[in-house]
């Protein structure tokens, strides 16, 4: 079967599975959800490593590679702990005693 | 097995990690856990990309690496609770450029592409450019750099339509011919720059959740497509969550709204609405703090309403302090959190977080109203849309239809605005000017501090 067949197979699926799993996530949320989600698009990340090491014998694929790398990892880095930070903030009610 | 196939099945894992931390953060308790769980599942998969076979020279990616974590740390670190939609957007935007850049790079190591990876390339980099400088305007906005309001001139819509058939058509004669529209291609990743800004331009302060959401599915669309050029499952996986959530999150924010996407996007809002309706008859009373103080001292329950207003006044410490002695008093205290409060999905939640409010005591909007008629004082902090009765009976009324919180039916009503201006869709709200409505007038922080010293006192 055509390589390009399967990946438009789990494209769909994903997409689904996208849908399923992030419409159960309550509004309080939202907030570190769209930062996480955030976060998950830095994969960009992968690619342009793969590109800049590859990328040796041309100075302006180099750059334009290096910067990819950067950007996709200010992206990842600053995506997760962002996230993290705001979710750390999250606490349910501690039952004062009396 | 092959290198290659190992590094596929990192992948699946890494993929089963992101899939999985987005399943916990359907509750607060495993959220954190879950957020971890997908930066896990980041690191296999930039772990698995190190053992691509071709790679040369690790000195220039570990440099670039570290360079771009530290910058991503230190912003994460340093940046205010109630800057995060500032925030996502930025980083957001460094997702888009790394998107196009990633595509731009493997188009001029290989110029003589397929018509279809052609394409595929082409609609990674126009959405990347698109949704970089795009979110840079959104920064630009949200930093009200040029103002909140909607920017908007003549021939606005025409001048975008003609940007996007440029795209489309550049896009095809680009596909047909890759190797030889070298200059084509960088003129069209300019015009991507130029759409990204006028994209959002029209668009109002108060829309900004709708946009923000909008945006970070393009990001995750923009990566979803560098998959298919690179051939990358994980990159089609991941890119595709995020363009679902985006997409999930836009409608969620149209549907609080009452207003399809087409109009957040092109019509300017709050610019020629103010005219038609009707403007408040009634007489606006306002109210100091210590006759507020007796009224609250009173109170059995009391409904918070928080609103960007709240966020800028940096008031949630002092809304926290204030429901503590309110609670010790015997009194119970809920908030009643609007979809659209605040600048991007869930903004309010966040920023209560941060004043260590427990999450239980934040109540979504259906589950309140139903309640507020057996509310003894519905204070309304720096809210003003998102209560305004026009939505629910005024059909002349911009916001008509929109859902609201009915803070108008509790008991009495106290709403803490800065001065008499309208909202950021430039509305009456003849809220302000109902017989239980009483105006305090300050700042929101202010005029808490002043409430808590009066109980202090007593």
């Amino acid at each position: 079967m055509d390589t390009s067949i399967i990946l438009l197979l789990i494209l769909m699926l994903s997409i689904f599975l996208g849908f399923e799993v992030i419409s159960k996530v309550p509004s309080v949320l939202h907030t570190p959800l769209m930062s996480a989600t955030n976060a998950i698009h830095g994969i960009t990340l992968v690619g342009a490593i793969i590109a800049l090491g590859m990328a040796v014998d041309n100075p302006l694929r180099q750059i334009i590679s290096f910067l990819a790398v950067m950007f996709a990892a200010i992206n990842v880095v600053g995506g997760y702990l962002v996230t993290d930070r705001m979710l750390e903030m999250f606490k349910k009610k501690v039952q004062k005693v009396k | 097995m092959t290198n290659s196939q190992l590094i596929n099945l990192a992948y699946i894992l890494s993929a089963f990690f992101f899939v999985l931390g987005l399943k916990m953060l359907n509750s607060p308790a495993k959220a954190r856990l879950g957020n971890f769980m997908s930066a896990l599942g980041m690191l296999i998969a930039i772990t698995a990309a190190f053992f691509n076979e071709g790679l040369l020279d690790f000195h220039l990616i570990l440099v670039a690496l570290l360079l771009g974590s530290v910058i991503g740390a230190t912003t994460a670190r340093f940046v205010k609770m109630t800057q995060v939609p500032e925030m996502v957007a930025l980083f957001n935007g460094s997702g888009g450029i790394a998107a196009l850049l990633v595509g731009w790079g493997e188009y001029h190591a290989n110029p003589a592409l397929s018509f279809g990876n052609a394409a595929t390339l082409f609609i990674s980099v126009v959405i990347g450019g698109l949704s970089f400088s795009g979110s840079i305007a959104a920064w630009g906005k949200l930093r009200e750099l040029f103002g909140g309001k909607p920017i908007c001139f003549p021939g606005q819509k025409f001048f975008n339509l003609l940007l996007l058939l440029t795209l489309f058509i550049g896009g095809i004669v680009y596909s047909l011919h890759p190797a030889h529209e070298y200059p084509l291609f960088l003129i069209l990743i300019g015009v991507s720059f130029l759409m990204g800004v006028m994209f959002v331009l029209p668009i109002g302060g108060a829309d900004m959740p709708v946009v923000i959401s909008l945006l970070n599915s393009y990001t995750g669309m923009a990566a979803c497509a560098a998959g298919f050029v690179l051939q990358n499952i994980i990159l089609i996986v991941a890119g595709a969550l995020v363009g679902a959530s985006g997409f999930i999150l836009t409608r969620l924010m149209c549907k609080a709204m009452n207003r399809p996407l087409s109009n957040v996007l092109f019509s300017g809002f709050g610019q020629k609405t103010s005219a038609g309706c009707s403007r408040t008859a009634g007489e606006v009373k306002s109210l100091s703090a210590e006759e507020a103080y007796h009224v609250l001292e009173a109170a059995r329950s009391v409904v918070i309403v928080p609103g960007y207003g709240m966020a800028v006044a940096q008031a949630q410490h002092a809304v926290h302090e204030l429901a503590n002695i309110l609670e010790e008093n015997g009194c119970e205290v809920k908030y009643a959190i609007h979809p659209v409060a605040g600048r991007m999905p869930g903004h309010m939640n966040v920023l209560l977080a941060e004043a260590n409010i427990p999450y239980d005591q934040l109540i979504e909007m259906e589950e309140i109203n139903p309640q507020m008629e057996t509310v003894d004082v519905c204070l309304v902090i720096g809210a003003n849309d998102v209560v305004n009765p026009a939505a629910r009976n005024d059909p002349q009324s911009p916001i008509y239809g929109m859902p609201i919180i009915n803070a108008d039916k509790a008991r009495h009503v106290f709403v803490l605005k800065r001065s008499m201006a309208s909202g950021f869709a430039g509305i009456d709200n003849p809220l302000f000017s109902l017989e239980n409505t009483r105006m305090i007038f300050g700042d929101a922080k202010a005029t808490l501090m002043g409430l808590i010293g009066q109980f202090k006192q007593k």
